[in-house]
């Protein structure tokens, strides 16, 4: 789906965020970016997304076809939403950018907050509604103009650890049911080993990609308490502490 | 602390204040034209309120158009200036000068350059008025948050739908507490302009019932006429700052 070639970024300022970065991103992978704080992940995602663009190297589309504009989806690690609009409205958003009628768009928005879990809370504004709740109105948000790729930087990071479970949990079943490609930046490995099909750990100053792990935790077991999920952690933690300066 | 104490002690501490200085003036005997005391002014109110009345309306009408003005003008240029760095960096420090500049030295000016004296008052107090609104919005356009300009950028969002979707909507809290500053400001303004113009001869507004009070030595009218303006600015103060808390709690609540 997208080639990424030796891609680097430095700052004015000289920091050097990433460094000759290269990788293959199937379409229907989800793909955790997982490494410690200031190694360049979220960058890695910003230059996915078009939001800024690389110092060297290139990003190459599948048929060299950038994504226009809501083919990607965007998850911020807050919510991101706007205070004094709805639920609904909120993720209608994406639509009415791109010209969508608001009659037109009301019964995907509905089904879409349904999926969520949030059909009885389409008419509360973001002061109502809890912090995983909102989280999930913002994933709403991002997939309403049904991207093709849908970016989430550490979007679970800020919620308690029982709602985090549930969204993972939902977020897994959902990339399962449709099939998305999902590029998913944490800094936590048991994040990123229950919810990723390949994990890409990154090593800090410069950002690399130190490590390209393939999971494969069988989908009809109880993925939290499975011994692959257990097995996948423990390699996880290996290869991060032979990669990983000791300070 | 009770609520209810809390709203009747502005008015306990005006009852006492009144009538600690009435009581001044008949003990110490000051004459009226030094210092009348309160049933003084009243009466001075209830004698003069044909004159007083149309006085304040007036200076009200200058009031409130010149803070229209001054929305308009100061709304337009932070949207500038949030538009265009280049804009701002020409603009911003000519905004303070004007600001800085007292009005008075200004208002001759204005007044002679502006042959209608009704506009000429409501430019002078919209030049004080404006800059609170100027620089409050402009704060409050500057501080849209990042990651929903860039989740708009994502979605191919033109730069007026930043503007109108986003920018605006998300500046109001502090345009708001702009307009309120800016409101008060406006009386201040229109009353500093009235009496330039009125010392040039144009009898409209307090200012100008002030003036000629004055060189009457009807100290007392002096007194109800400063009574009224206080009054109007505190209605203007409050009237706003409930227009605020109306707007944000119906929208964000």
């Amino acid at each position: 789906m997208v080639s990424l070639r030796a891609v680097s970024k430095t700052y004015a300022g000289g920091t050097v965020a990433l460094d000759n970065i290269t990788a293959d991103i199937a379409p229907g992978e989800f793909i955790a970016l997982l490494g410690p704080s200031g190694c360049g992940k979220s960058t890695l995602l910003r230059l996915l997304a078009g939001l800024e663009t690389p110092s060297a190297g290139e990003i190459s589309w599948e048929n060299n076809q950038r994504p226009a504009p809501g083919e990607i989806g965007f998850v911020f690690q807050d919510a991101t939403l706007m205070p004094w609009l709805t639920a609904a409205e909120n993720v209608y958003l994406p639509l009415r950018l791109r010209g969508v009628h608001k009659a037109e768009a009301q019964p995907r928005i509905q089904s879409m907050l349904a999926q969520m879990g949030l059909a009885d809370f389409a008419g509360a504004r973001p002061k109502a509604l809890s912090g995983g709740m909102k989280m999930r109105v913002s994933i709403a948000r991002a997939l309403i103009s049904e991207p093709l790729l849908l970016l989430m930087d550490e979007p679970f990071a800020a919620l308690d650890e029982f709602t985090r479970h549930r969204l993972q949990d939902d977020l897994h079943t959902l990339w399962r049911r449709t099939g998305k490609t999902i590029i998913f930046v944490t800094h936590s490995i048991y994040e990123a080993a229950y919810l990723a099909s390949r994990i890409l750990v990154m090593s800090p100053r410069p950002g690399r990609i130190a490590a390209d792990i393939s999971a494969k935790i069988p989908e009809d077991e109880d993925r939290r308490t499975s011994r692959a999920y257990t097995q996948l952690v423990a390699d996880i933690t290996h290869t991060l502490h032979k990669i990983m300066p000791h300070e | 602390m009770n609520k209810w104490l809390e709203r009747l002690a502005p008015i306990a501490f005006g009852v006492i204040a009144l009538s600690a200085w009435q009581a001044a003036v008949i003990i110490m005997k000051v004459p009226f034209y030094v210092l009348p005391g309160p049933i003084e002014i009243a009466q001075a109110y209830r004698d003069g309120y044909a004159v007083l009345n149309p006085a304040l309306l007036s200076t009200l009408t200058v009031t409130f158009a010149a803070l229209l003005l001054a929305t308009t003008v100061g709304v337009a240029l932070a949207v500038a200036m949030a538009a265009s760095q280049l804009f701002r960096a020409a603009v911003q420090p000519w905004a303070v000068m004007l600001q800085v500049t007292p009005i008075v030295a200004i208002a001759p000016l204005i007044l002679l350059w502006v042959p209608q004296p009704f506009i000429a008052l409501v430019v002078c107090a919209s030049i004080i008025a404006f800059f609170p609104i100027l620089s409050n919005t402009a704060a409050g356009l500057a501080a849209t948050p990042q990651d929903l300009q860039d989740l708009f950028r994502l979605n191919g969002a033109t730069r007026w739908q930043v503007l109108r979707l986003l920018s605006l909507p998300s500046a109001l809290p502090n345009f708001l507490t702009g307009l309120r500053i800016s409101g008060t400001l406006a009386l201040v303004g229109a009353v500093v302009a009235e009496f330039v113009a009125g010392s040039g001869g144009f009898a409209s507004g307090l200012a100008y019932r002030i003036i000629e009070a004055s060189y009457r030595l009807e100290i007392p009218r002096m007194f109800a006429a400063l009574f009224l303006l206080g009054v109007s600015g505190i209605v203007i103060y409050a009237a706003l700052g409930l227009l605020e808390r109306l707007l944000l709690r119906k929208r964000d609540a």
